[in-house]
């Protein structure tokens, strides 16, 4: 029993870790039709800045310097967007391989500068404690990490369905030309998306960054699993990518904690079965 | 002066051996294993329109096979090569099925999922495959009784599969199939009212993709005698990638002159830096950014001019 609900908890923890990973690939997916494979460069930058940061100042504040990484990553991709990505707009592939490329430099750079040796991220001091419920014993911090998921999720619905912003970007989703053709400036809402979407994949590294810890190829390992996540839940939806988020994190921590050699596999099915029975996703629209 | 340059770029590469190091020779052999791969993801990417970033999947799968089948069980050579490659045709066929349900970008991030499973699990399943510590002291085979352990009979070995192998491809995509291939990648809508199935030639272009991808995974572990998840990792599938697209996708030339590039930059760079993975990146910006089309196609309208104007 205690095992079923420790790894409840635990997958409940890599869910909200991982939407805040996905949501961002998802959101600039939804809006500019690009796969962008630098997310998960993305993420690991967040995850060094916090490591690098957090070791120069020791004491220093995780939602700070979550803050900080957000904005710093939101900044190199809008840069990357306004430099490279427009220039590509009528070249999808193109694209796509551009960030492949990014990718590749921003991980490398990121081996020179910091070796290839794990940095620890420090679990902030106020929630080190363990929390105590129903005789259970479990790490505070991975229950924080939830309550930032559901809250970064709240705050994008909001975005997306309460302002005007979000007006504007859903329907740049819906139909591009007609939105242009109505005065939606559409090629700033590509800036904003992926700036917003590069920042959340930011924040999100330095929040991860206490489970994970700084390694190179920690991009690697996160990009597969954020594609898997909006595969699953439907390209370009967020509710797709939050429940597409927690069910991934449920199977791989089962699977990792009941057949540890097959975790990989076992990953991959879900996958298979919905692209198998329905190819746009759980939450995906034909034709998207 | 057509026949007259392939004749001497044929006798280049049958002579090659007789006046250059082993160095140099070895540095062909890869440029040939590479060749193959490329050219087998062109027929994806080129000719098919299906952009994969996975195909390091059948390489590595067919290498394995190989290798765990060789070191492992025992097997002779002979059997390892053909249990290898039926069992990456129907990896091909299996991950066909999947991938094929999406077009476009969802194919490559399909595509790009499934061979990071197979990389995770050549890194993770330490007790079959070695994990990090790959599979060293592999030997290479001796079709007909013939040594291959020099560098030249490597070479010419090689050189045999990747002229077939090259002969084949260019024969499929100017096949018929390879017409309706063409034409599922312009118009599948047209191609399906006509009666064609596109889903059935994207298939069995992926499977056969798949196989010659497999074909240069064997000659990659023969040459190395030795194999590690990187060969699986993204940065394998995106050389390929890059390979076809700096060349010229859709081109026969194109993927073999940019697997070329790819080889001596890798080769070269190396050797006054080891940051390749950065200059791998930095490729790709300036290919996509200044050469979309690839050099093969770029020349050749260079020298259609030149000879409009030479008239």
């Amino acid at each position: 029993m205690q095992f079923w609900i420790i790894q409840g908890l635990n997958s409940l923890s890599l869910g909200g870790l991982l939407f805040l990973l996905s949501s961002g690939f998802s959101l600039i997916f939804g809006l500019m039709r690009l796969a962008n494979l630098t997310h998960g460069a993305f993420f690991m930058l967040g995850t060094y800045f916090a490591a690098i940061t957090m070791r120069e100042y020791s004491g220093l504040n995780i939602w700070v310097t979550a803050l900080g990484a957000g904005l710093a990553v939101a900044a190199i991709g809008g840069l990357f967007e306004r430099l490279v990505l427009t220039r590509l707009k009528t070249n999808p592939l193109g694209q796509v391989l551009v960030t492949l490329g990014m990718s590749f430099i921003i991980s490398d750079a990121c081996l020179v500068l910091w070796g290839g040796d794990s940095i620890p991220v420090p679990t902030p001091h106020n929630l080190q404690a363990p929390t105590r419920m129903f005789g259970f014993v479990f790490p505070t911090y991975r229950l924080v990490l939830v309550g930032c998921a559901i809250a970064t999720a709240v705050a994008l619905y909001f975005l997306m369905e309460r302002t005007r912003l979000g007006a504007m970007i859903r329907a740049g989703v819906d139909d591009r030309q007609m939105a242009r053709a109505v005065g939606i400036p559409v090629s700033n809402l590509f800036t904003i998306v992926f700036c917003l979407g590069a920042g959340i994949a930011g924040a999100g590294g330095v929040l991860g960054g206490p489970i994970l810890s700084a390694y190179p190829g920690l991009d690697a390992d996160m990009l597969p699993l954020a594609l898997i996540v909006v595969i699953l839940g439907g390209i370009g939806s967020l509710l797709g990518a939050f429940i597409g988020s927690f069910i991934i994190g449920f199977i791989y921590t089962f699977g990792t904690a009941l057949f540890p050699e097959l975790a990989y596999i076992i990953l991959f099915l879900p996958m298979i079965v919905v692209i198998a029975f329905r190819p746009q996703g759980l939450f995906g629209r034909v034709g998207a | 002066m057509k026949w007259i340059a392939s004749a001497l770029l044929a006798a280049f590469l049958l002579l090659l051996p007789l006046f250059a190091g082993d160095f140099y020779i070895n540095l062909a052999s890869q440029i040939l294993i590479a060749a193959i791969f490329a050219l087998s993801l062109n027929l994806l990417v080129g000719f098919g329109g299906m952009t994969s970033l996975g195909h390091a999947s059948y390489l590595g799968v067919a290498a394995y096979l190989s290798a765990l089948l060789a070191s492992r069980y025992g097997f002779g050579h002979g059997m390892a090569a053909i249990i290898s490659i039926t069992g990456t045709v129907a990896t091909a066929a299996f991950f066909g099925v999947i991938a094929l349900r999406a077009t476009g970008l969802g194919f490559l991030m399909i595509t790009l999922a499934l061979s990071q499973v197979l990389w995770g699990l050549a890194y993770r399943m330490s007790n079959v495959t070695n994990g990090d510590n790959g599979i060293a002291g592999l030997t290479r085979p001796m079709p007909f009784g013939i040594l291959l352990d020099s560098a030249a009979a490597f070479y010419w070995f090689a050189l045999i599969v990747a002229c077939f192998a090259f002969l084949m491809m260019a024969i499929f995509v100017s096949s018929s199939f390879g017409s309706s291939l063409k034409g599922v990648r312009d118009q599948p809508r047209r191609m399906a009212a006509l009666g064609f199935n596109p889903w059935m030639i994207r298939w069995i272009t992926f499977v056969y993709a798949g196989f010659w991808g497999g074909i240069s995974g064997l000659l990659y572990v023969y040459y190395n005698k030795y194999i590690h998840p990187t060969s699986l990792s993204t940065t394998s599938s995106a050389e390929a990638l890059l390979s076809v697209i700096a060349g010229g996708s859709g081109t026969l030339g194109g993927p073999v002159v940019g697997a070329t590039l790819v080889l001596l930059l890798k080769n070269y760079a190396s050797a006054y830096i080891e940051r390749w993975n950065m200059l791998l990146g930095l490729v790709f910006l300036f290919i996509v950014l200044v050469m979309p089309t690839g050099i093969v196609p770029g020349l050749a309208k260079l020298t259609a001019r030149f000879r409009k104007g030479s008239q």
